[in-house]
């Protein structure tokens, strides 16, 4: 089997030593297919009116009232430099629970799936992430066919 | 034992005794002969041994034993309340917070001894007893009247061990004991009936003389105990080779224990006494074999020479002439402040649902009367149900206020200068969150009075005042505001001194000085590193009090201001919001969102012509009734286009910042609304003018401006 070296991805595999497996919500930028880790997925709701927040970086798309709590809300598509969001029906703002951070919400096209993927399904990033700067993805997942860039959360979340 | 989930309420618990022992040594002072005030510090140092005790620290429960032993002395009327015993009871408060606090941070008492105090209290205690045999020639330190009205009241503890049954397993375990060495012991222990967590007390117990003894047998069985299956006692029959004296001991530290008897345990073992007899004749007789042991505590039992029996007959004296003068303290529960924060937003998706629904019913054309009605009646519950918990989580300023009377004792000591604190409105109460933070600025401002503002002996006689210098500290609502008051009645702030002072540190130039008005110099007091004192006390004088003081509360959305006139006193006045969590706003729209201003700092609301704007220094002003007032444009400023035309009247908001106008140019005025104020969070925290968000009724978000960081 082929070691994983992937620092997140790691910690979660020791975490789960029973089962092997990390489940990721996929949800899909433009054409693309994205996982996002589901232990960190709080809740996913419709998009909402959003207030806008002023003075602040372009791809914080303000705050959101998610039952009584207030939660700044990101675009991921100009976060990733990816044209501005189109809203339709399907688009969901996906609310991250994360240590650091706090709550975050990150508007998405589209919302499709969990997948479950064994650990030796998911490779680490082919090039250096360091390098690259608007590098999300901590890896790839297999899943069947398709594959699935998986999100790295921390990354999203730092402010640029 | 394990005893960290007990730590928590052992600190609480601590605190509150402390606290009361500061409040009750005070009045001691004054009032040196009130038995009710001697009782109630007895009974406290009394818990606090007794707590200190069973969490294992022993430094601390050794302190407490020595207070204790000095306050049973005073109680008995064998020692007076002398200025320097109370100085160094007060010595003691300090050592044992002190403990307190690294039992807080480190679940360790530290390792000071505090020998020195322990040995100046002992002093104490030989002085006492000495002056008292001269004084009444009497050998004998114990007045006999604290046995005696004892001794009726002891009947309704009986000695429930005598009545235990034992197998001869047991009876043979005892007879090996004796061949050893040992002793054997019967032990009832009586709860306290206010006792809310009797098996855990009785665990204590339990345990506690576990440690010195072994136990042989329990009645009602240990199990049952647990299980809080008893009444307000147990007993227990063990075997120990430790006296007796020194079991009851650590049996009566924990505490809520109303009283711990025992005596040896003499058995049948040689078939020799019916336990008929036993139980009939008590033990004093019966039991030739450890004579001597036996006649100390048989006398001991009913009356220890200091402990539980006659706690509970002062607490039940005082009980008694408490009822008369002393509100009864109502019963309360702990409650952690995220566990109400929790409650609270729960409280607001309530409401915010009842509002939808509002607006859905009449969307949906539902008229029914009887839907109406119950929407109505939802609405008045959730607004209700909305005030109460905003309620809870106000609370007293009492708990931060009562210490201050002890500082104001120790500073006139200190600084030698004779004086005396009035409070007022210690029930007036706060959110949490203001209560926690207000406690440092208002010792700094009563320092400040003791040092700074009264004035010495010589300097008051000579002003024809009072020789004792009186500070006041007043609290009260005003509105939807609450105002502290801290007053003196001593020289009050010379302005020419804070002026030569401020040009001397090089915070104003000679110029400025000229044109300044009393109040701007007076103002100067709050800039950092300014203090007048000639000299440096350990009090105040390093200039680091008063814009801390003023920090801190604006921090808390407050403000303080003062008022003072030479040679007559100062008044500094503190106005805090009432809560935290909801202030009154007003709502206005620019380019179509909502946004709030608190209305705290909002002056007048003006309608302004776009032909009024001057231009000074390339800046936009107003000229409104003689003020020349800078305009801020709030589009400009939210980066949004205004939905007015530029040559319509605007609407113009007048804020205030201490003296600063400003002038904010909204599109629209909503009304004026409570809001319930919410964190942006850390992620957004950049935007400065924004201090937070609050829901609204249709479950909308609306920004709150800050008018600070706009002027």
């Amino acid at each position: 089997m082929e070691e994983v070296k992937l620092p997140s991805v790691k910690k979660l595999a020791d975490e789960r030593t029973e089962y092997n497996t990390i489940q990721f919500i996929v949800i899909k930028l433009g054409n693309e297919q994205y996982g996002i880790d589901i232990k960190f997925v709080d809740n996913i709701v419709r998009m909402q009116h959003i207030t806008r927040v002023p003075k602040v970086a372009d791809y914080l798309k303000g705050v959101i009232n998610l039952r009584g709590e207030v939660i700044p809300v990101m675009s991921l598509r100009l976060k990733m430099d990816l044209p501005a969001d189109e809203i339709t029906k399907a688009t969901r703002i996906i609310i991250l629970k994360m240590e650091q951070h706090g709550m975050i919400g990150i508007i998405v096209d589209e919302v499709k799936e969990v997948v479950t993927l064994g650990i030796h399904e998911i490779e680490k990033a082919s090039y250096d992430g360091k390098e690259e700067k608007n590098n999300f993805i901590s890896g790839i997942g297999k899943h069947g066919q398709e594959l699935i860039s998986l999100l790295d959360l921390s990354a999203v979340a730092m402010e640029k | 034992m394990d005893v960290n989930q007990y730590l928590e309420i052992f600190l609480d618990e601590t605190k509150e005794h402390l606290e009361s022992l500061n409040g009750q040594i005070l009045k001691l002072e004054q009032e040196p002969e009130d038995v009710d005030t001697i009782n109630e510090i007895f009974r406290a140092a009394h818990s606090l041994k007794g707590m200190a005790g069973t969490m294992g620290y022993k430094r601390m429960q050794n302190l407490t034993h020595d207070m204790e032993n000095v306050f049973s002395e005073i109680r008995n009327g064998t020692m007076k309340v002398k200025s320097n015993l109370i100085d160094t009871l007060f010595q003691c408060l300090d050592a044992l917070e002190e403990y307190t606090s690294n039992i807080q941070e480190t679940a360790d008492e530290g390792t000071n001894e505090n020998q020195q105090l322990i040995n100046q209290l002992n002093e104490f205690l030989k002085q006492g007893g000495r002056e008292e045999k001269k004084a009444q020639g009497q050998p004998q330190p114990q007045p006999v009247e604290e046995a005696l009205p004892e001794q009726p009241e002891e009947e309704e503890y009986t000695e429930k061990w005598t009545e235990i049954k034992l197998s001869d397993s047991e009876l043979l375990v005892f007879s090996t004991a004796r061949s050893q060495g040992k002793s054997v012991y019967g032990l009832t222990v009586h709860v306290q009936e206010s006792c809310l967590l009797k098996s855990a007390r009785a665990f204590l117990v339990y345990k506690a003389v576990e440690e010195k003894a072994d136990i042989i047998v329990c009645n009602p069985p240990a199990q049952d105990i647990e299980d809080e299956k008893f009444d307000l006692d147990f007993s227990l029959i063990i075997v120990s080779e430790y006296p007796l004296e020194e079991i009851l001991q650590v049996a009566r530290n924990v505490s809520e224990i109303e009283r711990v008897l025992g005596a040896p345990y003499a058995t049948r073992e040689p078939s020799l006494i019916k336990e008929e007899d036993f139980a009939k004749n008590g033990i004093g007789a019966d039991t030739p074999a450890q004579a001597e042991q036996e006649i100390k505590p048989a006398a001991a039992v009913p009356v220890p020479v200091s402990s539980a029996p006659s706690i509970a007959s002062g607490s039940a004296k005082s009980g008694d002439k408490k009822a008369g003068g002393k509100p009864v303290v109502n019963r309360t529960v702990r409650v952690d402040i995220e566990k109400l924060d929790v409650l609270m937003n729960l409280v607001s998706e309530l409401i915010i649902a009842k509002n939808s629904l509002v607006s859905a019913s009449s969307a949906d054309g539902m008229s029914g009367s009887g839907f109406n009605e119950h929407i109505e009646y939802l609405e008045s519950v959730t607004t209700n149900l909305h005030e109460s918990v905003m309620k809870v989580r106000m609370v007293p300023i009492e708990s931060v206020v009562s210490k201050f009377p002890r500082m104001i004792r120790d500073l006139s000591k200190k600084l030698n200068k004779k004086m005396e604190l009035h409070m007022s409105g210690e029930e007036t109460e706060l959110d949490r969150t203001v209560v926690d933070e207000i406690g440092d600025p208002l010792m700094h401002l009563l320092r400040n009075s003791a040092d700074h503002g009264l004035e010495s002996a010589e300097v008051r006689a000579h002003r024809g005042k009072p020789e004792v210098g009186s500070i006041f500290l007043d609290a009260y609502q005003d509105g939807n505001n609450v105002v502290i008051e801290v007053r003196d009645d001593g020289n009050g702030i010379d302005v020419e001194a804070v002026k030569n002072k401020a040009i001397e540190r090089g915070v104003i130039t000679p110029d400025q000085g000229e044109n300044m008005t009393e109040k701007e110099i007076i103002n100067l007091l709050f800039n950092a590193g300014f203090s007048t004192a000639k000299q440096i006390s350990d009090v105040s004088g390093r200039g680091v009090g008063l814009d801390v003081v003023k920090s801190k509360i604006e921090a808390l959305s407050g403000e303080v201001e003062v008022k003072s006139k030479l040679e007559e006193g100062s008044t500094w006045i503190i106005r805090l919001p009432l809560t935290l969590a909801i202030i009154q706003a007003l709502m206005v729209t620019v380019g179509g969102e909502k946004y709030a201003i608190s209305l705290g700092s909002i002056q007048t609301i003006e309608d302004i012509k776009p032909g009024d704007i001057k231009l000074v220094q390339n800046r936009e002003v107003i000229s409104l009734r003689d003020t020349v007032i800078p305009i801020i444009r709030l589009s400009k400023e939210l980066d949004i286009e205004s939905s007015k035309s530029p040559d319509e009247n605007m609407v113009v908001v007048i804020v205030k910042k201490g003296e600063k106008l400003a002038g904010l140019v909204t599109d629209e005025l909503m009304g004026q609304q409570e809001i319930v104020i919410k964190s942006l969070g850390r992620y957004i925290s950049k935007c400065k003018i924004i201090s937070g968000a609050t829901i609204l009724g249709d479950g909308e978000v609306a920004l709150i401006l800050d008018a600070n960081a706009l002027i």
